[in-house]
């Protein structure tokens, strides 16, 4: 009755019943043409004239143009805020503050769809993680900032606070509607004025956010967007009359903004790179095992910076849990972001898609165990990566230590929890970490001794407004989200 | 002196890492032509159930009629794959189905229940299976099973594995009483080291029935077994599933946990009265682009 199969048993995903393409609508969604600065509360052009091409990296079409922003537009953009702090927000009843806020996250939940379909546009993630993940997220954290506006003193009993002023934010391309959220929401919580500027591959959800914040009547300068690349948030970092900087990217230009920044009095905080250890017990329930370590590695196409990159699995379980990560692998679907079917989306530039590409090359020559499934790639003009693994890996592999910030996972055995420890620690990154067992006092223990700012246990990639996050030793310092944001954006005296 | 029992030791199971694993097979998005194809594999997997007390001759011979021709307003739909009724309706039901191609599955083991001695659980099955019953659904003794005598239990399916000679074997956990999801991993193992053809979640007499976290459960019980052994075993979720949108997520569910080979009827069945109705509803409303009224469907 039951059939057998006498060679070692694999299973086939290549069924007979096929997922038909299942895009979501475009026609709702409004792009225009062209895009201006927002400087007070208005739409102003780039004083050098020049616009820059962002395209959708899965197709390579040209979506829009956005201005580049100068010094010069930087400088009026810091006027505004600084004369909206004075003048406007820091006058106002910190209630009233709270309800303009709540306005941003009640248009954000209106317009969520459009905002989905424009997110998965422009940087190449699926429409079902901007749809389920991404705007609803962005939208929670205006949500939650809104309530803290008029209760801050209970956030810091005791003591006299104050805003800071005028907020310089430079954000990244992997979550850009959301990191604007990030920043924004509380420094305009705290009574501050904001000077953001977007990615240069991913302005078009900022943008639109500059519309919403129009109609929401949010005052004049309060919150200015200037689109560029480098040099325009270079711009703002060193502009003399930026009060505090928040950056999230990476390492790299983390250290440069804390070099240009030494000597001054501003504040800064930063959210860099990581390279977070997913550890796998051997008491771990598996199955579910395996599916935390596919959302921590290739959720977003592995472009976030708290991705559980290096696999540390104990060795007595290794074997199985190599075999049913294969085995999911190879029901992942690569394809058109805007499919809703779709898990793994576009890499988000050509750019970005070299450097992945270049380091699975580096993973092949250091030796190595190279994996993909069997997955089709789209045929088409857009920046395509195949989930991948390495086996057989260790702490001296570069794959192992440099951050890829793509699908790209690096597998290693371990022998006990001490040893577990030591290597997850053993980088100069400590964002974030994974723990995985069925057996609760080792969970207390390891999430005592793992240098990372934000630590799963049995799950990964979890993210609230209530929660803090951030990281240790290279990852940056200060922490984003629940009351531990608010200080960022303070000045609290006793 | 060996060891009869292999080992029956069980992973474990964390229940919000199932949850959400099952929750997401609910965000594909099955449209068009995938969705008629699921559809029409769905119907095919039903087993149309009627197990009540007030059941009679006439109410099987019914059900009967609309397991060979679930709709006739719309061509070249298949059967479903059984029915499944009590041991007494089992002569009926097999004079009637004869060489449709539909097979006629009978719940035995005392059921709903299980609580009964053995050797009226073994007579209880050798009848269904004389009367002509080629799939017997027993009830595994949670009583038993919830005290610790996990051995008892094997015991016991093994002797119904045996009683019911040609006859397929489905093995019904009762998941709504074990509690936990390590219970049902761990009750899926021995059913399937003690003889299960199909493991089944359900009788369809409590709820909670079958639900897509425990089908999961199940369904990589039945994965690990063919892994370490290349066996195939039967899945069968039942009670609960009332509507197409519900199979075709449970279908989505079996294609991405064990793929093609399980996507026929031989390894994975629906335990249903109403969902071939929904199936059909929605299959007219593909074909037709609008949904008609209820009242064009048979309801047998």
């Amino acid at each position: 009755m039951a059939k057998k199969n006498t060679s070692s048993p694999t299973l086939n995903f290549a069924t007979d019943w096929v997922y038909t393409p299942s895009p979501e609508s475009t026609g709702h969604v409004e792009i225009k043409k062209q895009y201006d600065l927002f400087i007070n509360g208005e739409t102003v052009k780039p004083t050098s004239k020049k616009y820059f091409n962002t395209i959708n990296p899965a197709t390579g079409e040209v979506l829009s143009k956005i201005a580049e922003a100068n010094e010069k537009d930087v400088d009026r953009a810091v006027k505004a805020a600084r004369s909206a702090y004075e003048n406007v927000w820091s006058k106002m009843p910190a209630k009233e503050r709270g309800k303009y806020i709540y306005r941003i996250a009640r248009l954000i939940q209106e317009r969520a769809k459009e905002f989905a379909v424009i997110e998965t546009l422009d940087g190449g993630k699926p429409i079902r993680e901007s749809r389920d993940i991404d705007i609803p997220l962005a939208a929670a954290h205006f949500f939650y900032y809104a309530g803290w506006a008029d209760k801050l003193q209970y956030a810091f009993p005791n003591a006299q606070i104050k805003p800071l002023g005028v907020a310089g934010q430079v954000i990244p391309w992997n979550f850009p509607l959301l990191m604007a959220a990030w920043k924004i929401a509380p420094a305009l919580a705290t009574g501050n004025t904001v000077v953001i500027k977007p990615a240069e591959t991913t302005s078009l959800t900022a943008l639109k956010l500059a519309e919403l914040i129009q109609d929401a009547g949010l005052p004049p300068g309060v919150v200015n967007i200037v689109t560029g690349a480098g040099a325009t948030g270079a711009a703002i970092v060193n502009h003399p009359d930026v009060d505090k900087i928040a950056f999230t990217g990476s390492t790299g230009v983390g250290k440069i903004i804390q070099r240009s920044i030494a000597g001054t009095d501003k504040k800064v905080t930063l959210e860099l790179g990581g390279k977070a250890a997913n550890i796998i017990l051997e008491d771990a329930p598996i199955d579910q095992a395996v599916e935390g370590i596919i959302n921590g590695i290739y959720f977003n196409q592995g472009h976030v910076c708290c991705a559980g990159s290096r696999l540390f699995v104990q060795e007595s379980v290794a074997e199985e849990v190599i075999h049913k990560l294969k085995t999911r692998m190879e029901t992942l679907i690569v394809g058109d972001p805007l499919d809703k079917n779709t898990d793994i989306g576009a890499i988000n530039s050509q750019n970005q898609l070299k450097t992945i590409n270049e380091y699975i090359n580096i993973g092949k020559a250091e030796g190595a165990e190279f994996f993909q499934p069997s997955c089709a790639l789209p045929k088409n003009g857009g920046f395509w990566c195949k989930p991948t693994l390495f086996t057989n890996t260790a702490q001296s592999h570069r794959i192992v230590q440099e951050e890829i910030f793509g699908p790209v996972l690096a597998v290693q055995t371990i022998r006990t929890v001490e040893e577990a420890l030591t290597k997850a620690n053993n980088t100069p990154y400590g964002l974030s970490a994974g723990v995985w067992t069925d057996k609760g006092s080792k969970i207390f223990r390891m999430t005592r001794k793992l240098k990372a700012g934000v630590i799963w246990a049995n799950t990964f990639n979890k993210f609230d407004p209530a929660a803090p996050f951030g990281g240790f030793k290279e990852s940056g310092f200060g922490r984003e989200g629940g009351m531990a944001g608010l200080a960022a954006y303070l000045n609290v005296n006793g | 002196m060996a060891n009869k029992y292999p080992s029956f030791s069980s992973p474990a199971i964390d229940q919000v890492g199932v949850e959400e694993r099952a929750a997401r097979f609910q965000k594909r998005s099955i449209k068009k032509a995938s969705k008629i194809q699921a559809l029409k594999l769905a119907l095919s997997m039903v087993d149309l159930t009627t197990l009540e007390g007030a059941d009679t001759p006439g109410k099987v011979q019914q059900l009967c009629q609309k397991a060979m021709h679930p709709h006739l307003g719309y061509p070249g739909l298949p059967t479903t794959a059984a029915v499944c009724v009590y041991p007494t309706m089992v002569g009926v039901a097999k004079n009637l189905v004869k060489d449709s191609g539909v097979k006629v599955a009978a719940v035995a083991t005392a059921f709903p229940s299980g609580q009964a001695p053995r050797d009226i659980k073994i007579r209880d099955t050798k009848y269904a299976v004389n009367e002509g019953a080629d799939e017997v659904d027993m009830v595994i003794s949670r009583g038993k099973f919830l005290s610790g005598e996990h051995e008892y239990v094997y015991d016991e399916i093994a002797a119904i594995k045996d009683a019911c000679g040609k006859a397929r074997l489905k093995v019904i956990l009762e998941t709504g009483e074990l509690g936990t999801l390590d219970n049902i991993r761990r009750a899926s193992d021995i059913a399937i080291l003690a003889g299960a053809d199909f493991i089944k979640t359900s009788t369809g007499k409590i709820s909670p029935a079958a639900t897509m976290p425990v089908t999961l459960v199940m369904l990589e019980a039945i994965r690990d077994y063919y892994f370490k052994t290349g066996t195939m075993i039967g899945m069968k979720p039942a009670g609960g599933i009332r509507t197409a949108k519900q199979a075709i997520h449970y279908l989505v569910m079996v294609r991405e946990t064990l793929g093609q080979a399980w996507l026929s009827n031989e390894w994975f069945r629906f335990g249903a009265s109403s969902l071939a109705n929904d199936l059909i509803l929605q299959l007219v409303k593909q074909r037709d682009g609008m949904y008609g009224s209820m009242d064009y469907i048979s309801k047998d």
